[in-house]
């Protein structure tokens, strides 16, 4: 049977099948990779530091005559806002904490911008930001400027946080899919999937009752911890949107290898592992809040791991760089037989029947 | 804490492989016809682990493929409607109509909501008294008891609001039709577990009889699968064409007598069309003369709708396993899982989407 | 399963999946009680699955490590 060459399917004309945006453009997978690709990188070309964008990093690096900053935002519109676990704030907080970590800097300072919605209760937006105080003295950074405006009563969905953030990169620490090399071993700091999970148990249409509880926390330290031991790190990256697929997949495309995980090493809990078969979802794709994929030297993969174990239970060695397949992420499944782990298109849709 | 495992005991399902390898002496073609049973195939490489004699054809077992296109259509025209708040389950979303999915539907505001059972979608009518909820009923016969109960209960509590837009299919009509089809390849059949626990397996005995197939019920899991491929292999190695019950943990012969009694009560049997396929006689259930108020198709007067099928798209050719998804000329190009032609390219469980994300490397690391 | 109640006649309950906890209705399982092992499809009970074949399947599916979305989970201590 010929095999069809599946390495130029991408479209090459921008947005060819949507004229509108829909609620895929926004899920971190194919769809959102996209609409960065063939919209915004282009209209933001042209100017002195325009090569940093496309480098679509988490955080921007900068070079400050010789300091490195790195700089990053988000924005977060998670619905419902309370889950268990954590809200809004917590994710805003963490998530670009997180996104400078993993760009090796320590994060400094974050600013908060808030659209809020005219009615949301003032002792939610309170609860909110209360937690958000908390995540940051958590993760030992400060929230030094900020904004706020208020929209009308249905424009927006009770507050939308934007945080954006600003951190040293630690000097001489080299990272990037560019430097990631075939026998590098990929590790996880602790099992995944509970915060889709979390989320879509209290989400409207599919509530269903259980223990899990988002993963959200800061990266910052465990990730000091790594490069203090000096440990060779060549990339990291926290599996938010699209889950650990998704960031296997940018990394294997942006590196130019191929990427070999072996499924049963991937460390899931079992009633996370529950849902995801009731809900019909791969815990690969299912968005993560305070874990860490990190690539590193084959020499060093075993004292990361044992680095990362100490605070994390469940830490794991998932699999390797190859260089084989390049830009493909393959998965060993427990029989021996081999699937492709692909990059998520747009939201995960739980499978019923 | 685990590991997230295929296969606990990967021994067992090596030693159930060794066992097919070694049994099989010539070259057989199995069917399943379950969407699930194709998924565990596909998700974890079974195919490529059977002998290169034993070759699985993914029958049109996925509910979700099969749903004829104007259901499609007139469901989208349901959903677009204001006063409407459209129920489906999850795999239905992206199921492209004519012009649409349901997905560009809700870009454009219609009011879409994803549940996980049809009482979900009763809870949201008794919540929103002033909308109009419609249920999504799709499925085989597994389904089916789910979707009576639920409408029976709406009737009970004269739930005005609610209704229910059917497109239910059945399996022995389907393996019917396949085995009547002259360019038929099919030498056995892993039955669907699930709908043999609902409907039992008095059903197949005649199909059996008269196509002198082996066909084993058959569960979900890798090792199930495995078991019922074994089963079946091991039959035709030997001449036999049996019934065979290898899920005997959820089969019964009978299966659930008060299911099948409500399902009786609620459906009638009518000719139904299968996507790709065309018109199977009395191949699907739909709501009779006592529950006619809440079809969906009834209440929302879609039933003139017409439909363009895209004239690239071969499921139907899939569906029957006389053509692999990539023996499309539209594969891969047109037709992808980004922009489907058809159904099997959006369904997880659909063939075309399954060999598009099953490129077949081999793993040195 | 942990707890039965009855809507309207039809009788429910409350069934962990493993850590997942969801309603389901028992219209279809009369004779299955707290305690039982069932097969649920999108919210229903559709067939008691015998205890020795339960046993024979948890002992296969400890070691698969693998619960299908159907198979319930018997959780009766808490």
């Amino acid at each position: 049977m010929t095999q069809p060459n599946f390495d130029s399917w991408s479209c090459p004309m921008p947005l060819r099948d949507h004229s509108a945006i829909v609620m895929g453009h926004g899920a971190g997978g194919r769809l959102s990779g996209e609409l960065v690709e063939h919209l915004f990188v282009p209209a933001f070309a042209g100017t002195e530091l325009a090569g940093v964008l496309q480098q679509l990093g988490d955080a921007a690096v900068l070079d400050l005559g010789g300091t490195r900053i790195a700089m990053t935002t988000d924005s977060y519109v998670v619905r419902p806002r309370f889950f268990p676990g954590g809200n809004v704030g917590d994710l805003a907080i963490n998530g670009t904490v997180n996104d400078l970590a993993v760009s090796g800097a320590v994060p400094l300072a974050l600013s908060v911008g808030l659209i809020l919605e005219e009615g949301m209760p003032l002792d939610e937006l309170g609860v909110i930001t209360e937690t958000m105080g908390e995540a940051a003295r958590a993760a030992g950074v400060s929230v030094v400027t900020g904004d706020t405006k208020v929209v009308d009563a249905g424009s927006g969905d009770g507050v939308y946080i934007n945080t954006a953030g600003v951190g040293v990169v630690r000097p001489g620490l080299l990272l990037g899919p560019q430097y990631v090399e075939p026998g590098d071993k990929i590790l996880i700091s602790g099992p995944i999937a509970a915060h889709g999970i979390a989320v879509l148990s209290v989400r409207d249409g599919l509530e269903f009752g259980s223990d899990i509880v988002s993963d959200t926390a800061p990266l910052n330290r465990i990730i000091r911890e790594v490069l203090d031991a000096g440990i060779q790190v060549s990339m990291m990256r926290d599996p938010t949107r699209g889950g650990v697929a998704a960031t296997l997949n940018e990394i294997a495309h942006a590196s130019g290898h191929g990427i070999v995980i072996t499924e049963r090493a991937v460390p899931v809990a079992d009633d996370v592992r529950a849902a995801c078969a009731f809900l019909g979802l791969d815990p690969l794709l299912v968005a993560n809040e305070g874990r860490v994929v990190m690539f590193v030297r084959p020499d060093d993969a075993d004292h990361a791991l044992q680095i990362l174990g100490d605070d994390n239970p469940g830490a794991a060695i998932i699999g390797s760089v190859v260089a084989d397949h390049p830009g493909v992420v393959v998965a060993r499944t427990g029989i021996g037989g081999t699937r492709v782990v692909d990059l998520p298109l747009a939201e995960q849709l739980p499978r019923i029947c | 804490m685990k590991y997230l495992d295929e296969f606990g005991d990967a021994d067992l399902a090596r030693k159930l492989l060794d066992d097919i390898a070694e049994t099989t002496t010539q070259p057989w073609a199995l069917m399943e016809v379950c969407g699930g049973q194709t998924h565990t195939i596909i998700r974890n490489g079974i195919d490529q682990l059977l002998p290169d004699e034993v070759e699985l054809i993914h029958g049109p077992g996925c509910p979700v493929c099969v749903t004829p296109l104007e259901t499609i259509d007139r469901a989208l025209a349901i959903a677009a409607r204001p006063d409407v708040i459209f129920c489906s389950f999850g795999d239905m979303i992206r199921v492209p109509g004519s012009t649409d999915d349901l997905l560009c539907i809700k870009s454009r505001g219609g009011d879409i909501r994803i549940v996980y059972s049809p009482l979900d979608a009763v809870r949201i009518a008794q919540q929103n008294p002033e909308k109009q909820v419609v249920f999504f009923g799709v499925g085989f016969e597994t389904t089916a008891p789910a979707n009576a109960m639920t409408v029976k209960l709406a009737k009970q509590q004269n739930l005005a609001n609610f209704s229910l837009l059917v497109s239910h299919v059945l399996v022995p009509p389907a393996i019917r039709a396949i085995m009547d089809s002259p360019t038929s390849r099919v030498q056995g059949f892993l039955a669907a577990g699930h709908v043999c626990t609902v409907m039992g397996l008095s059903e197949y005995e005649p199909l059996v009889e008269q196509y002198q197939v082996p066909i084993v019920a058959t569960g979900f899991e890798p090792l199930d699968v495995l078991e019922g491929i074994r089963r079946v292999v091991t039959q035709l190695e030997a001449g036999r064409a049996e019934l065979d019950n290898a899920y005997p943990r959820a089969v019964t012969p009978e299966g659930n007598p008060v299911a099948q009694g409500v399902v009786r009560e609620v459906f009638e049997t009518c000719d139904r069309s299968w996507r790709g396929i065309g018109m199977i006689p009395q191949s699907g259930w739909r709501l009779n003369a006592d529950y006619a108020d809440f079809d969906a198709e009834r209440r929302f007067d879609v039933l003139d709708i017409m439909t363009t099928e895209s004239s690239l798209c071969r499921s139907g050719e899939v569906l029957q396993g006389l053509l692999k998804p990539n023996q499309c000329a539209a594969f891969g190009k047109e037709c992808t899982p980004r922009s489907p032609l058809g159904a099997p390219m959006v369904s997880s469980e659909g063939a075309c989407a399954a060999y598009y994300q099953f490129r077949r490397l081999e793993v040195t690391a | 399963m942990e707890q039965v109640w009855d809507v309207e006649g039809t009788r429910m309950a409350t069934v962990d999946f493993g850590g997942v906890r969801k309603e389901v209705c028992l219209a279809y399982v009369p004779d299955v009680q707290v305690g039982d092992y069932t097969i649920v499809h999108v919210g229903f009970a559709l067939t008691k699955l015998d205890e020795a074949s339960a046993l024979e399947t948890l002992e296969l599916f400890k070691s698969v490590g693998l619960l299908d979305e159907e198979l319930n989970v018997n959780v009766d201590t808490r």
